[in-house]
């Protein structure tokens, strides 16, 4: 099965009915994307497909096909996306597990909507930290929207 | 960054509000895979550091990161001894074996309790001032001239009223062959580190998905594995039809083991859909079949004894006769899990001359000692790779998931990483342990307290790991033995009660489930000697300098005396020490028109002593108090028929971003000799807050958690 991940085109031999995620870490060996619940609702595991964020814990291999498929490690090079330089400049994970799944819904976000309002931002966040670093993401979030607007 | 002196440096971080460090170069020296020992060419000046020639600084760290940020706090004591550049600051584990081989060189490498500063901070300011005086002397020696005329700064040893100056790394070789002796470490004026909020080193590897956690390792020829267990904890296993699944893709094994079923497979998914898809008859224990409405009311039925009286004062059945009134209340907490959100995992090769375990643990020491002892090997040759902890709030130091990952390994003979799925992690737990407990207390005439008597009924950890364990398990009364209140004449016993469950260590242990009901009956012993609450523990408090500042600071921060807008709105109140750190906490809470509630703002007072790193300290008290919010709001486990019916994030309801409330930190610092802990004590204060708050609008006291089942919805 060809899918389209990170800008390339990969091949891989699963079944159809394969999650995403266990094609992303098992066989592409993205091990970023997290499993956390398995049934969609921690978000861990979220990617983006064609720019929208989605879980891939819930989405099967056969469902990617022919959709651009973008991890965490598709994102930039070196960390250098501007929500994970907010990330770093706000210090924002503990155990960091959850955080690439919040990174990658954070910029689905903020390519849709420029400046989201605090309702917004809990709408399109709906993922779970343990650690409760709920706050410094939220922080984040506004910091890129803020810089966006004033560049 | 050429010109990013130091002087620049102490201004930049000693003004930072946490996370405003701009043109900090962190990404350089970031660390994916802790657990892999740095190829270095530079010298071991002690166990604890090596310089390269380079100047870089590859500092070892001996407890384990779970988020609480000790890869970074740990450091930054040697740094500080060290006179170091914090930019040319690497980290990597300490060697368990290497520790085991040398008498514990690295010291107990547990992580637990909040202790990671308290325990190590000592010997991380011996090693960095040991390593400073070798660099010295080194330098002297280099120059011919007396150490006393050198000094270190900055990554550098300079003479005195000279230019001259040498990099570590150019007398790093010499450094590690001199000997030293007298070695001083820096009075706390001195800091140049300790104290400011620095931020985290592993930040960087946590933003762009090369963190390495224990689900994320990959061994050559590896295989996938996960466990069934009984949904009835401790029935057992009939038997199960592994030929109804072998011809499924990349099945390789299905195994026994005792009470579980592991079934092993070319990918985590095929195993997993392997695993459901495979027929397996548990065994049944009707004893076990039990109902929590059931296992509650066994707790609240050893009211009627006395338990083992732990402490008393006065003669409390005298006292309790002439009272004027008595009050009396029952609290409950029912069983919850910890949810990290990393599933439990383990990945183990077993060989004839070696093991290798990959795991994110609590406690690496014990992992080696339990895969020695199940393989044989000698402790030497059990080498544990130490990953990053994705979350563990005390599940990940039990060791039930390493010993079945071993048990495949070795039936398997390859590599071998084993995945609980969500559903397992939940129903198989080790959980915060069930507890009921009775308070009564007597008044006089005046409406003064002159007596109180509990008795708790808790389901004890000690007794579950050991069914010869005999006594009181302290961990069920920590934080009712120790409290802090001047009651004339008190009682306080303790019966313990376990069930078929499997009871295990969460974030602030027995302390957040005692601190619900203590700091409830607090509130409640205040309205019956009809004082403000606040007053009332002012008062129960007066010869406690330590503890009034603390709640003098909490009254004026979270404007507790203010009138709110509505009157259903309201602020509540509670404190507790644990780990050394006393944390007050006034919550304000809003009871909704349609039946539900919301917790609008958390303010929270700290006294830990000393605070190493304040950006981590803050970040572990804000995640402490949430951690404990989102148990007080939703946590609890159903038990039907004997299983946990929670299996999953969908049933099992935690905290997200739109119910989380501002948080607001203040330090009171006691300052002293004294470094308490941060991971924990806010988790235990957070409950008795929230429903100290809902009871002023309301009138209704909580007396069980969690507060869902009193409301209809939490914002």
């Amino acid at each position: 099965m060809r899918l389209n991940v990170n800008d390339e085109d990969v091949e891989v031999d699963v079944d159809p009915d394969t999650p995403l995620l266990w094609v992303l870490r098992d066989h592409l060996n993205l091990t970023g994307t997290k499993y956390g619940c398995g049934i969609g609702a921690c978000g861990a595991c979220t990617v983006l497909m064609n720019g929208h964020p989605i879980r891939s814990c819930s989405t099967t291999a056969e469902a990617s096909k022919g959709y651009n498929i973008q991890t965490i490690e598709g994102l930039s090079e070196n960390a250098s996306h501007p929500v994970q330089q907010a990330w770093i400049e706000g210090d924002v994970p503990q155990c960091g597990y959850c955080q690439s799944g919040m990174i990658m819904t954070a910029v689905a976000l903020l390519n849709e909507k420029a400046n989201p309002t605090d309702e917004e931002i809990n709408d399109a966040m709906t993922n779970i930290c343990r650690c409760g670093t709920y706050s410094r993401i939220r922080a984040a979030i506004r910091k890129v929207a803020q810089e966006r607007a004033a560049s | 960054m050429s010109d990013f002196t130091r002087r620049d440096f102490l201004k930049v971080t000693s003004t930072a509000a946490g996370g405003l460090m701009v043109g900090f170069p962190l990404m350089s020296l970031g660390v994916s895979k802790p657990f892999e020992a740095n190829k270095t060419t530079g010298p071991e000046i002690n166990a604890w550091l090596v310089i390269e020639p380079d100047e870089t600084v590859l500092i070892r760290v001996a407890k384990a990161e779970m988020g609480q940020g000790v890869m970074t706090s740990l450091p930054m004591f040697i740094a500080d001894e060290l006179e170091a550049d914090w930019r040319k600051i690497k980290v990597e584990y300490a060697d368990v074996n290497r520790s085991a081989l040398r008498g514990q060189l690295y010291g107990s490498m547990t992580t637990r309790e909040s202790s990671s500063v308290s325990d190590s901070r000592m010997v991380m300011h011996m090693a960095g001032a040991e390593a400073r005086e070798r660099l010295i002397k080194a330098a002297a020696e280099t120059w011919g001239v007396s150490p006393d005329e050198c000094y270190a700064d900055y990554g550098r040893v300079y003479q005195n009223g000279s230019a001259e100056s040498l990099g570590y790394g150019a007398v790093a070789k010499l450094a590690s062959e001199v000997s030293v002796a007298n070695v001083r470490i820096k009075s706390p004026e001195y800091y140049s580190m300790l104290g400011l909020a620095t931020p985290r080193l592993d930040v960087p590897a946590k933003v762009d998905g090369s963190a390495v956690y224990g689900i994320d390792v990959r061994v050559p020829d590896m295989v996938y594995a996960t466990v069934l267990h009984n949904p009835v904890l401790g029935a057992g296993l009939q038997s199960m039809r592994f030929n109804a699944i072998r011809h499924m893709p990349g099945v390789i094994r299905a195994l026994r083991l005792g009470d579980a079923v592991a079934v092993v497979a070319e990918t985590f998914w095929q195993a997993r859909k392997a695993a459901d898809a495979l027929p397996v008859y548990w065994k049944s224990n009707e004893g076990n079949k039990r109902f929590d409405d059931t296992i509650k009311r066994e707790f609240f039925e050893e009211f009627s004894g006395d338990g083992e009286v732990m402490m008393r004062e006065g003669n409390i059945v005298r006292l309790m006769d002439d009272a004027e009134r008595t009050i009396e209340s029952d609290y409950y907490v029912p069983y919850v899990a910890q949810v990290p959100l990393e599933p439990l995992n383990c990945t183990v090769h077993v060989q004839e001359e070696r093991a290798d375990v990959w795991v994110g643990h609590q406690d690496p020491e014990a992992v080696m000692d339990v895969v020695a002892q199940m393989t044989g090997l000698s402790p030497y040759k059990v080498f544990v790779h130490n990953c990053f902890i994705g979350g563990s709030f005390g599940r990940r130091s039990h060791l039930d998931f390493v010993i079945e990952a071993t048990r495949i390994a070795m039936e398997i003979g390859r590599p071998v990483q084993m995945i609980w799925t969500r559903e397992e992690d939940m129903r198989s737990g080790g959980y915060r342990p069930m507890s009921a407990m009775r308070f009564k207390a007597g008044f006089d005439v005046e409406k003064n307290m002159t007596v109180i008597t509990n008795h708790s009924v808790t389901h004890s950890i000690a007794y579950d790991q050991d069914r010869n364990a005999s006594g009181i398990d302290e961990a069920s009364v920590q934080g009712l033995i120790d409290h802090p209140y001047d009651f004339p004449a008190y009682s306080f016993s303790h019966t313990r009660k376990n069930t078929h469950l499997k009871s295990w260590w969460w974030r602030s242990g027995g302390h957040s489930i005692n601190a619900f009901a203590m700091e409830c009956f607090v509130d409640e012993l205040a309205a019956a000697a009809e004082q403000d609450p606040m007053d009332y523990r002012k008062f129960l408090l007066r010869d406690k300098p330590d503890y009034l500042r603390v709640l003098d600071l909490l009254e004026r921060k979270s404007q507790y005396r203010k009138r709110r807008a509505s009157n259903r709105t309201a602020v509540g109140m509670a404190m507790h020490k644990s780990y050394g750190t006393l944390v007050g906490v006034v919550t304000e809470v809003t009871v909704l028109a349609d039946g539900g509630m919301q917790v609008d703002k958390i303010t929270a007072v700290v006294d830990c002593g000393n605070v190493a790193n304040p950006l981590t300290a803050e970040e572990q008290v804000e995640g402490g108090l949430l951690y404990g919010l989102s148990a007080a709001l939703y946590g609890k486990l159903t038990v039907e028929a004997g299983r946990i019916l929670e299996d999953n994030l969908d049933t099992y309801e935690v905290l997200r971003m739109d119910e989380t409330p501002e948080v607001e930190i203040h330090w009171e610092l006691s300052g002293g000799e004294h470094w308490g802990g941060l991971g924990e004590p806010a988790t235990a204060v957070i409950a008795p807050a929230v429903c100290n708050a809902l009871h002023k609008i309301t009138g209704r006291r909580i007396r069980s958690l969690p507060v869902r089942d009193y409301y209809l919805t939490i914002r």
